[in-house]
């Protein structure tokens, strides 16, 4: 970090709260019969994955479910339901079905050279200034930041964590380049410095409730997709090449959307914990770049050349659920509506 | 170059690790401070420090990726 002038902080205390997420609720039978399992209870019967939307709400907060137990689970699951095998074994068809459908909709290449050019342009002009960031540094207003905070929050409040499930299956110069990523992102072995850290403090400025999972009932299939995307690479080392692309889309794009957030919340008048979160991440990225690009890339490619294709597949797909769910937001607050599934007490309804 | 494996910083006497980018920042290894034209000194803790050379930045004297490229796009595609 940098110390030129930090403002002092003073936030509201943290919410009180155990870290471990409470069950959602379900949104269909996939998220059902997990739900049940969670819970120990019988599911109903074997729904079939096969049929589902695979980016819709039913099948990733199902997805979702599976996934918490491998990192802070849930309140009231013991803690080896993580491996229960019923539970495994839907997974597995959810995460079938779901890639699936990720390979179809992003067109095969191995051109990594290609994939991280395109990243290390900054399209302006009226045509490239239409996402969600130029959005909020504009003209958002107050309850649509909320809004992407809450959505944010998925993802967030567990920063790092996906990636770190890559750590034990790089060869060893690219694990030491993204170590010394992740070193950052834990807040160089200060717990106020990590990065999940200083997002509570900006929801707590913001009168977000900061609790560990406190949001996922809110958010939509497409706010779920692409942590999961995160988790599901992270977790099967046959996906490790995808989950470095992934990782490359964030640090390689966020230094200049992080900027734009900074200076729409100013405009929004916002507070000094609130900004320092996306602030931080301006100057931080852009060296996290230059490390994931040279330290992490560059030697795995030269170890592991068959990843290729999974890296520009990472890169790509982490775009597209990106997209996806930006998308689904300026639409929702186009038409005057909540981008969540239930607003917060100051937005508009569905 | 060898580094303190405890640490991650240079080993006692080891020269401190600059690299030059060809399309961007000088990347600095360890903690550094840097002084400013008109005296300042600001310290960066950072294992690793990108220091603008392209004069575009809006943090001087560190990065923030002003030096990209800009691509101008007329419409929405
Ligand atoms: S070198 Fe990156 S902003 Fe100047
Ligand atoms: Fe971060
Ligand atoms: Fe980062």
């Amino acid at each position: 970090m940098t110390t030129v002038s930090s403002p002092a902080v003073s936030s509201p205390a943290p919410t009180v709260h155990t870290g471990l997420a409470p069950l959602p609720e379900p949104r269909g039978p996939l998220s059902a019969a997990v739900l049940a399992v969670l819970r120990g209870e019988e599911p109903p019967q074997r729904p079939d994955a096969a049929a589902a939307d695979p980016y819709g709400d039913d099948l990733q907060l199902a997805l979702h479910c599976c996934y918490e137990l491998h990192y802070r689970g849930f309140a009231g699951v013991p803690d080896d339901r993580e491996w229960d095998l019923q539970l495994l074994a839907l997974r597995g068809a959810l995460e079938e079905r779901f890639l699936a459908a990720l390979r179809a909709d992003v067109p095969p290449d191995d051109d990594v050279t290609a994939a991280v050019d395109e990243l290390l342009v900054e399209p302006v002009g009226p045509g490239a200034e239409t996402g969600v960031s130029h959005h909020l540094h504009r003209r958002g207003e107050l309850w649509q930041l909320r809004e992407y905070v809450a959505h944010r929050s998925i993802y967030h409040l567990k920063e790092a964590d996906p990636q770190a499930w890559v750590i034990p299956r790089l060869p060893r110069a690219a694990k030491a380049g993204l170590v010394s990523v992740e070193h950052d992102e834990y807040g160089a072995g200060d717990p106020a410095r990590l990065h999940a850290t200083l997002f509570a403090d900006m929801m707590r400025e913001l009168g977000l409730p900061d609790g560990y999972g406190h949001h996922v009932d809110a958010v939509p299939g497409a706010t779920l997709a692409e942590v999961n995307f995160m988790s599901l690479c992270g977790l099967r080392r046959s996906l490790r090449g995808a989950l470095v692309g992934q990782f490359a889309l964030v640090e390689l794009t966020s230094s200049p959307g992080s900027e734009r957030l900074v200076r729409g919340m100013r405009r929004l008048g916002c507070g000094p914990a609130a900004i320092r979160f996306y602030d931080e991440h301006v100057e931080a990225d852009a060296v996290h770049e230059q490390i994931l690009r040279r330290g992490v890339l560059d030697p795995l490619l030269a170890e592991e050349p068959a990843l290729a294709a999974d890296i520009v597949f990472g890169i790509r797909a982490a775009g597209f659920l990106g997209d996806r769910l930006g998308t689904a937001m300026l639409d929702a607050w186009a038409a005057g509506r909540t981008s969540l599934r239930t607003p917060l007490p100051d937005g508009p309804g569905r | 170059m060898p580094a303190d494996p405890a640490h991650g910083t240079p080993a006692p006497g080891t020269p401190t690790r600059v690299t030059l980018t060809d399309d961007g920042p000088v990347l600095v290894h360890g903690p550094v401070e840097v002084e400013l034209p008109d005296g300042r000194r600001l310290r960066s803790e950072r294992a690793v420090t990108a220091l603008c050379t392209c004069r575009r930045t809006r943090r001087p004297p560190f990065c923030d990726t002003s030096h990209r490229t800009r691509v101008r796009e007329e419409n929405h595609s």
